[in-house]
Order: structure tokens, then sequence, then C-alpha cells
């Protein structure tokens, strides 16, 4: 599977809410921030929780968020920011994002 | 605290008298690691294990040996390539492109899980936290101490980390940008802390001497 993202795309997690195993923390969920990282293709968290060892593998990605989009009442500093592992399925290309 | 003397409740003002052990100054001894009830992961877990040996898929004493190898890592792995990088520019440049392979330089092995070192800067801390568990660089710093899996550092290094380094006597300025990595998923992450100034003439071992577990998870930072 080839990765959809590249280090620098500007990108938004899914703001979903599925049930099972899932590894997207819900603080990040519906935020934006920049892919940072592309870390390489592993197993779906979702499936392997539930023994899918085959089948294709997910691009995942490092995804930097700054402090204050991801907290309201953040009172550290404006530069402070927060890195986050999210697989390619929890992303779409951020709001006036220009993605191939 | 979990010290022998949890069990000491009441105050030690009365007289014990005449008798070194007081026959009605009763304390009650500590539990023993059977006493309390198995949760059903330990139960689970002590099943998988028993299948494992009886199908010969591993033999007790490789699973002994692997328990033996993982509780004898100490933060002392990772200080040795901490030390080596700021001794070594050249191999930082390496270790932060490629821990594995930087370690393997020095027969060191990392696993099989992908260790991503990110580097202190005079503008840029990084902090380590796992929020939705207790992921940890197990291979260069050993198990995590209990703070690392608390719930209280997990939900608050992320939402409100300045407070927290500041309870561990670490304060940044606000010009500092302060970088949370929250391992979610499939990497780990080891923080390379900056060489402390006055250590122009101390060698690698002496150097990691000075890196400890608390600088390379971020809560600290190395003092000369």
């Amino acid at each position: 599977m080839s990765a959809r993202y590249k280090e620098g795309d500007s990108v938004r997690v899914r703001t979903a809410y599925p049930p099972g195993h899932c590894r997207t923390p819900f603080y990040c969920r519906g935020k934006s921030g920049v892919v940072v990282r592309h870390c390489g293709e592993f197993r779906n968290p979702e499936e392997l929780a539930y023994g899918a060892y085959e089948g294709p593998l997910t691009p995942m990605y490092r995804v930097r968020f700054e402090q204050k989009d991801l907290w309201p009442d953040y009172d550290g500093s404006a530069r402070d920011k927060c890195e986050i592992e999210i697989y390619e399925h929890w992303l779409v290309p951020a709001e006036g994002a220009d993605h191939a | 605290m979990h010290d022998d003397h949890d069990h000491h409740e009441h105050h030690h003002d009365h007289d014990h008298g005449m008798y070194e052990v007081d026959p009605l100054h009763y304390h009650p001894p500590q539990p023993d690691l059977e006493d309390s009830k198995l949760t059903h992961h330990q139960i689970m877990q002590m099943a998988v294990a028993e299948l494992l040996i009886e199908k010969g898929v591993i033999t007790a004493d490789e699973l002994r040996a692997q328990i033996d190898f993982m509780d004898s890592i100490t933060p002392a792995r990772g200080a040795t390539l901490v030390a080596r990088a700021w001794t070594d520019p050249a191999f930082k440049e390496r270790l932060v492109a490629d821990s594995r392979k930087a370690g393997a330089e020095i027969d060191m092995e990392l696993g099989p899980i992908p260790i991503l070192v990110m580097e202190n800067t005079p503008t840029v801390h990084n902090l380590i936290v796992c929020t939705l568990c207790s992921c940890y660089p197990k291979m260069l710093l050993g198990t995590p101490p209990d703070w690392y899996k608390s719930r209280s550092y997990r939900r608050r290094a992320i939402s409100e980390p300045r407070k927290v380094l500041a309870e561990f006597g670490t304060t940044l300025s606000d010009d500092i940008e302060l970088r949370v990595h929250d391992s979610t998923a499939d990497m780990r992450y080891l923080v390379l802390p900056m060489r402390p100034e006055g250590t122009d003439g101390m060698d690698e071992a002496a150097l990691a001497r000075l890196v400890t577990r608390d600088c390379m998870v971020g809560v600290a930072v190395p003092q000369s």
C-alpha cells in the first residue's frame, strides 16, 4: 500500500468513535496537524486486536499538533507541540490543503 | 509508600512494657504474593505460557531466559548510547537517523520495535508519554517506573506537561518548544538530552553516569 501523505502535509484526524480496540487517542480526533514522518507500514491495530495477522499493511505517520489546538485551556508556551502516531485510515486532508 | 511500616497506622506513644515483644501488640504480617486474587489477565498470561511450553513452541528455559534478560536491562544501556552521541557527532547523526543500526555498531541489540531518538536542543525539549497504556523503550531503559504507568502522568504529561515537568524539578523557559511524544502505536521513544556545561574533560564512561532514566524520558535534564 503506497503512502498517501508525505512529510509537511496538513492533515486532520477523522472524528469517529468506532467500537473495539483502536490506538487513535480521543483528544486528537477532529484536530488538524502536520505530517512530520512516514514511519512505514504496519498492521492495523484495530484488526490485529482480533487476530488478523494477514492482508495488506497500513501506512502510519507521526503527526505534529499545536498543543493549543488540542487543549482549549492549554497554559504552556504557544510554541509547544504534541506528536502522535496515527494510521492512514484515520487521516483526511486538512481543509484547504492541496493533496494529489 | 509501600515499605515494611505500612501497617503501623497507630501511634507509638504507648509503653511497650517490660516485654521486648508484647503479645497484645499485634502486627499483621505483610501479605504474601498469593494473598491477592489473580486477575483475569494474569490467569490468561499463565495459561498461554503453559500452552506455549506444552505445545513445544518455546521451552520453559527460553521463557525464563527472556524474562531474566528483560529484568537485567537498566537505563545504563540508554546512557551508553547518549554518552557516545555526546562524544561522537557522526554517531549522534546515525543514532537519530536509525537507532537500531547505530546500536548494532557497538553490539547493542535494540529489539524488533523501532526506537526513535529525539534530540533536545537549545530550542526544543522532548518528553515521552504513552497515554493509551505504558509503551516504553524497555530495550534501552528496562522496566518503567510506576509513575510512568500512572493515569495521572499519562493524562497530565500530555495536557499540562510544563506543570508535570515543574513537579519533577524541571523548569523550561517559554522560549523553548516543549514537544510531547505520545507513544501510541508501533514506535518507542528515547530522549537524547543535551550534554551539560562543564563536562569537557570527561570521558564517555564518566559522561554516561550523568545520563539518568528521567533524563531519557525527558522529565529531567542531566546535571554535571
